[in-house]
């Protein structure tokens, strides 16, 4: 088959033909398309300037091979938005033209918004309290739904909440076992190196287990886990928006905090604890292996004196932080996933947001927990 | 002479997984030709479109656009084909981040063969070909309504002046005013810059005012090909009872001919 890709262009172009009477015909010909005159439009637009309004110039523009839309406009801000006195064309060109000529210069008065510094301030000022009001209206529905759901157990979406532990805790699994792990060994090298020089080598006991179970454990897997299911969650609900999914659930007279939120706040609050314990367990076990490589400390010896050195109230402390963070986690991404604008620039902006205001939160919460429980569980 | 051939499938098919969408489908687009794509829910109207394009790879035979077999294209020269193509996609497809002027602006400013104020012009000039008043222009894709979206959709896809426009469900969700409005534009465009237009409708009317050849999809393949009233004659059950349904006659029917918008159509088909 002949190759007809290749397009048979030719550059759009112009002569000067003297004519009697000192009058000039100035023919045009070539492709007067967008692909034709590419870069050459501003210098074609100029070179043929001059032209315009000179009623001794009759305009040929019968050999133009191809024309569009585009070559239209530049020939008609050639003749700087004035039909020549003289001009012959072919009769299919003359409905191009015809769209320019017909158009006024409020066509093409457009409005776009711009923002002052003032305006930028007071919507800053607007989301902030909306932010806070929103949170505080999503808390307070998911409460009574819950409140609600309580004399009625059997409406309560189980399946939906298996499914969030599935995703948010079983899959996190592996992620959380290879950072716990690789932090209890990188902690408990770094530990026994200067416990080494204080001959004080058998702390390194109290300070893996009562960072890791007290401190580390919870965090690294509630840092793990909004990263991963806290981006998840809200954007889940922001597609659920974009594609009226949750417009779908509204006029089934399904609420969004029942059937969406609810599920989600439980099932962390129910998986977080349990990833925080496997988290611990990881961490302490590369803790030791590194203590046993960098001290000979025995792995027996290790989980004798474990009990005996940190009291078992760090981890019901560590275990019960884990749930507030959970609860956290799942309560900002479903606040952030509902407020998700149906574009994509805001499903991408809402997310990250969620992520990191729910890591922050995290980190301001633990430090709560760390001022409320300073006495507990710690010798002093 | 013979007109210049644009789209070229032979023996194509398309599969997923078990399911076949369709088998052995030949089929040649002549330029300037106006092909209305018809065919039952489900009967792979959209992927055969997408094949066309060069947006699914079929898994049997062969597809050339512009000529240039779409199978051994490298990735360049096919976005170079791509860019004389218009898309106008069943959804809309507009960049939904971006204001309905950046929208149509978009494919002109990534061409980097306009100046800034060529291409507001142009803008505007389209915006108001497709029927849309210059306020809509500062609009998000997400404050219009089903009907803008269309319309907006299709100013995008005139914006690179193609040669080859593909339209999916064009004027399905407007109303019979902008419906028909929508063909007159088409129609005088498509006298005006030559285009050649592949599209897929249900819209009886659409069909009859718009299209000079029709290609029937059914059970996995085309039944029929030809004028509209050739078609009509086809002995095929899709075809008996989607041409010559009740509101099909009314539309059809024999003394309505004279009053049928002229398309210009020149060529022969082989």
């Amino acid at each position: 088959m002949a190759d007809t890709g290749a397009s048979q262009q030719t550059d759009p172009g112009f002569e000067r033909q003297p004519r009697d009477g000192g009058e000039w015909t100035l023919l045009l010909s070539g492709d007067w398309t967008l692909r034709g005159l590419a870069r050459k439009s501003g210098a074609l637009i100029s070179e043929l300037r001059p032209f315009a309004g000179d009623d001794r110039v009759h305009w040929d523009l019968r050999s133009i091979s191809a024309l569009d839309s585009v070559g239209a406009l530049i020939l008609w801000q050639a003749c700087e938005g004035q039909p020549p006195a003289h001009v012959e064309l072919r009769h299919e060109h003359a409905p191009l033209f015809r769209r320019w000529r017909e158009r006024s210069p409020d066509d093409d008065r457009v409005r776009f918004r711009h923002e002052t510094l003032m305006d930028r301030l007071a919507k800053a000022g607007r989301s902030g309290v909306s932010h806070v009001t929103g949170l505080l209206a999503l808390t307070g529905q998911v409460t009574l739904d819950t409140l609600a759901l309580a004399s009625r157990p059997r409406q309560f979406p189980l399946k939906d909440l298996s499914a969030t532990i599935y995703q948010a805790g079983v899959k996190a699994l592996g992620i959380t076992a290879l950072v716990g792990f690789l932090i209890g060994i990188v902690l408990s090298y770094l530990s026994s190196l200067q416990l080494r020089s204080f001959g004080a080598e058998v702390f390194i006991v109290n300070i893996l287990g009562l960072a890791i179970i007290r401190e580390l454990g919870p965090l690294l897997a509630a840092i793990l886990v909004a990263g991963r299911s806290g981006s998840a969650m809200a954007a889940q609900l922001g597609m659920m928006r974009l594609t009226e999914e949750l417009d779908a659930l509204t006029v089934m007279g399904i609420p969004h905090s029942v059937r969406l939120v609810l599920p989600k706040l439980a099932a962390l609050a129910i998986a977080m604890p349990l990833l925080v314990l496997w988290t611990d367990v990881m961490a302490l076990i590369g803790g030791m292996l590194s203590a046993k490589a960098a001290l000979g400390i025995s792995l027996n010896r290790f989980i004798e004196m474990l009990p005996n050195v940190v009291p078992i109230a760090n981890l019901w402390i560590g275990l019960g932080k884990s749930v507030v963070f959970g609860l956290l986690i799942a309560m900002i991404a479903c606040h952030f996933g509902l407020r998700i604008k149906p574009n994509t620039e805001s499903l991408g902006l809402e997310t990250t947001n969620a992520v990191v205001t729910s890591i922050t939160l995290v980190i301001l919460a633990d430090a709560v927990f760390a001022i409320v429980f300073r006495g507990v569980g710690v010798a002093s | 002479m013979s007109a210049r051939e644009l789209i070229r499938l032979a023996d194509l098919g398309t599969a997923f997984g078990d399911q076949v969408v369709h088998r052995d489908i030949n089929l040649t687009v002549y330029e300037r030709d106006i092909v209305g794509l018809v065919g039952g829910s489900g009967s792979g109207k959209t992927t055969l479109m997408r094949a066309m394009i060069g947006l699914n790879r079929p898994t049997e035979g062969e597809a050339w656009l512009f000529g240039q077999s779409l199978r051994q294209l490298s990735r360049s020269r096919l976005n170079a084909l791509h860019q004389r193509c218009g898309v106008l996609f069943q959804g809309g497809a507009l960049f939904t981040a971006l204001t309905v002027f950046d929208n149509i602006a978009f494919p002109l400013r990534e061409s980097r063969l306009l100046d800034e104020s060529l291409i507001k012009q142009l803008v505007m000039m389209k915006l108001s070909m497709v029927g849309l008043d210059p306020e809509a222009a500062a609009r998000l894709p997400s404050e219009l309504s089903g009907g803008m979206v269309k319309r907006v959709a299709l100013a995008r896809a005139l914006a690179l002046e193609p040669e080859l426009l593909f339209l999916d469900e064009p004027t399905s969700g407007l109303d019979p005013i902008a419906s028909d409005a929508f063909v007159e534009l088409v129609s005088s465009l498509h006298s005006e810059l030559g285009f050649t237009v592949v599209m897929i409708t249900h819209d009886l009317d659409v069909m009859h005012d718009l299209c000079t050849r029709i290609v029937v999809l059914a059970d996995q393949r085309i039944v029929a090909d030809g004028t509209p009233d050739d078609v009509r004659q086809v002995d095929h059950p899709f075809v008996r009872s989607f041409f010559h349904g009740s509101r099909a006659d009314r539309v059809f029917r024999p003394d309505s001919q004279s009053e049928r918008v002229p398309v210009l159509r020149e060529q022969p088909y082989e």
